[in-house]
């Protein structure tokens, strides 16, 4: 690269021993310099991000596609039996998947749902002027902040059947005659708890995004609305709400997606249990290439999983794009 | 990058990462490789990792206690102990085993068949001596075995012992040598909560988990059943004991002896409960006495007693809880592994830990240390270690392993009866043996 200035730039002058070319051109020469320099210096500069992505991301999806086709029962490397689509039909012709389809399914719609409401109704919270917004700020962020690990532990045992502070509060306020188990004798129940569980931690993320759309709406619609004679509930639905759809599409987009992937919330509350009844496609996932060792089903698996996503991810960006165009 | 046409527009970057991108995916086609993992013996010195679990057994400050006296002993290698909880265990196994990140791995007696078969553990029938084989208990030798080769050494000896809470027990009037047989217990059980001593008598694991199969084990023994028949190639679960295990597990839910709560518990949910002073009989590890009788831990301290498991109909077999050490296959330093799994292994080591977890080895039954630590558990383990049950040798036991829990579950919520739930599970585990 030097050598390319070099030879482009005119050469330093050598006179005088006073005039000594000045460094700092010369070394952002290359910026200032024509097109092709500039498309080289971008290249050079986007490699370290080409590897990456391309090392860590394109190159195990590509493994795991063909490991897909396979049948790798080992975690090493070696030669595997090629089976084309026998895993995909295996999957698909059996219940075990079908049934975590359905838990991922509901598990989805209904914390998205619920993230979302209350999101909305949080966010409005911490727009309105009340005294210590920051502190309140800092308050809602600290779920989203806590690992989900972390968060998994802290539901389990507040839903502990014999201990958990959940049972404890409702006995004490007569809203429960007695301790009841959360987590292990009812698989729907339970479906729900874990639920709750990452509801209460992605909430804040969600109500944040949404503060963020909040600010961007000006403060005079308000006024002029409330000069033309409309209540809180009404400018909430006629302004709020309308203003606020490009950003709840895009929380739709990520946390569909995220909960669509669920995985570490269910390992920690339930282990899958009480009769598979938490077990998400994720899970099964894991369970598949883990501790059954069938690595190909597992990888069958999570391209299963991969092109839920796509397809969920194509509709959001074309519902997106046409909330813009209504937009311009 | 410039809107302008460089020697290289926008859309011919992209292209180029188009190829490139294909170029990997078509790299990443190749799954052959190395045909084999790369372990060697190295020089006997320097580092080794050790992966081991927080649960029953040994505990992690136990096992530090060890790994210093040995490098103590060992200065020229240096140990780094990892700790994962045992549900994490296998599958941190399997994880690490092409990277071979740890030389020593701790695995349980349900996997041998697994990892030989898929040489993820080395081999030591060269190098296991024999007098380890005629010094060490029957129960527990045949843990790392698998079709004649020991894949590693036996390290903790464990099955489920009875635990009752004497107080509760005096109180309800009931005599403790009634408790010999699971009728016996079923009918203190009764009594005690006829009594209102304690709202639910029994306490277990039956959490979807290896837990769950290792009391469904016990009892399934206890009432004469097999896992497989005696050939190893057909389920036997589903008949004979199999079902009258279940069925019976199912009644003591239904007539509130046991505590629902079970069905959320694993091994370190009974014994915390235990020593809460909510439960009043429960199957555990021998590591829940050292917990129980813990004065800091526990409220029960001072009553608590400790049996050989309750007689069924056909006995009273305990299911086969052993563990071994390994040397993994993907080891770089096999000898210092092997030097290290001795020495953990070897008499006095597990003589002087012998409150958490009973020694493999015969002798230290009549050493007067062992017997000092653990006067009550060592009379229960001598009658109890004799009569040991295996769950099923077989290499996709895991897999059938987690049907059973699944289906087990599915009869104890009343999801389906017994029949039905043990019927399912055998239908979908034939194809695995």
């Amino acid at each position: 690269m030097t050598r390319t200035v070099a030879t482009t730039e005119p050469a330093p002058p050598t006179g005088g021993a006073g005039r000594r070319p000045a460094p700092r051109p010369r070394r952002f020469a290359a910026l200032r310099g024509g097109p092709g320099r500039q498309a080289r210096l971008a290249l050079v500069l986007l490699l370290p991000a080409a590897v990456v992505v391309f090392g860590v991301v394109l190159y195990p999806a590509g493994r795991a596609l063909v490991i897909s086709f396979l049948d790798v029962d080992s975690p090493f490397p070696g030669a595997y039996p090629f089976v084309g689509l026998a895993n995909y039909t295996s999957i698909l012709s059996g219940d075990r998947f079908w049934i975590a389809a359905e838990h991922t399914l509901y598990f989805t719609v209904v914390s998205t749902g619920a993230e979302l409401v209350l999101g909305i109704g949080l966010a409005l919270l911490l727009a309105a002027p009340v005294k210590f917004r920051w502190l309140l700020r800092s308050v809602v962020i600290l779920p989203w902040a806590l690992p989900t690990i972390v968060n998994g532990a802290m539901w389990r045992w507040i839903l502990n059947a014999e201990y958990g502070v959940l049972n404890s509060v409702l006995v004490q306020l007569h809203l429960q005659s007695d301790y009841r188990s959360w987590l292990g004798t009812d698989p729907f129940l339970a479906l729900n708890m874990v639920i709750v569980a990452d509801v209460w931690k992605n909430t804040s993320l969600v109500a944040f995004f949404l503060l963020a759309g909040l600010q961007t709406i000006p403060r005079e619609l308000y006024e002029s609305a409330r000069v033309d004679g409309a209540g809180p509930v009404r400018s909430f639905f006629r302004i709020t709400l309308p203003l606020l759809t490009p950003t709840i599409a895009i929380v739709l987009v990520l946390r569909t997606i995220e909960a669509f992937k669920v995985f570490d919330i269910v390992y920690v509350m339930t282990g899958g249990g009480p009769a598979n009844g938490t077990q998400t496609i994720t899970f099964l996932t894991y369970l598949q290439a883990f501790s059954a060792q069938r690595f190909s089903v597992g990888a069958a698996l999570a391209y299963l999983t991969v092109l839920a996503i796509l397809v969920l991810a194509m509709i959001y960006l074309r519902l997106l794009r046409q909330n813009e165009m209504r937009a311009v | 990058m410039s809107q302008d046409s460089g020697s290289l527009s926008r859309r011919g970057l992209l292209q180029l990462g188009a190829v490139a991108g294909t170029g990997l995916l078509i790299a990443g086609c190749d799954v052959g490789g190395k045909s084999s993992n790369s372990g060697t013996q190295g020089s006997g010195e320097g580092k080794i990792t050790a992966l081991f679990m927080q649960q029953a057994g040994y505990s992690e400050e136990d096992i530090r206690g060890m790994t210093a006296d040995f490098q103590k002993a060992n200065p020229k290698i240096t140990v780094e102990p990892t700790f994962v909880a045992y549900e994490a265990l296998h599958d941190k196994i399997v994880a690490a085993a092409p990277a071979g990140t740890y030389d020593v791995v701790l695995i349980d007696v349900i996997w041998p068949a697994e990892f030989g078969s898929k040489h993820i553990v080395t081999d030591v029938t060269s190098q296991f001596p024999a007098d380890w084989k005629s010094g060490m208990l029957g129960g527990a030798l045949t843990t790392a075995e698998y079709q004649n080769k020991f894949y590693g050494v036996p390290w903790i000896l464990d099955t489920k012992y009875f635990y009752y809470n004497t107080d509760m027990v005096t109180k309800a009037g009931v005599d403790p040598s009634t408790l010999s047989t699971w009728d016996g217990v079923l009918a203190a059980a009764k009594t005690l909560k006829d009594k209102n001593i304690v709202q639910y008598p029994l306490l277990w694991s039956w959490k979807q988990a290896e837990a769950l199969v290792c009391d469904y084990t016990q009892l399934l023994g206890a009432f004469g059943g097999k896992f497989l028949s005696d050939d190893g190639k057909s389920i036997a679960f589903d008949s004979g004991g199999g079902l009258q295990a279940l069925q019976w597990m199912k009644k003591t839910l239904d007539d509130k002896l046991t505590d629902p709560n079970s069905m959320e518990s694993l091994e370190d949910d009974v014994l915390k409960a235990f020593s809460q002073g909510t439960a009043a009989f429960a199957l555990n590890w021998t590591y829940m006495y050292g917990g129980a009788t813990d004065p800091s831990k526990s409220k029960v301290a001072s009553n608590v007693a400790v049996q050989p498991t309750p007689k069924g109909s056909a006995g009273a077999p305990g299911v086969n809880g052993s563990m071994a050490l390994c040397v993994s296959s993907g080891s770089k330093n096999q000898q210092a592994a092997w030097t290290y799994i001795s020495y953990l292994t070897s008499k006095d080591v597990q003589n002087k830990y012998a409150k958490s977890s009973l020694p493999c080895w015969s002798a230290s039954y009549n050493d007067p240390q062992v017997l000092a630590v653990s006067p009550k558990v060592v009379p229960a383990a001598k009658v109890q270690l004799g009569n040991l049950l295996s769950r099923p040798e077989v290499p996709r036991y895991n897999e059938i392993s987690q049907i059973l829990q699944v289906e087990l579950q599915n009869a104890l919520l009343g999801k389906k009866s017994p029949q039905q739930a043990l019927t399912d599970a055998a239908g979908q585990a034939k194809s695995l043996l």
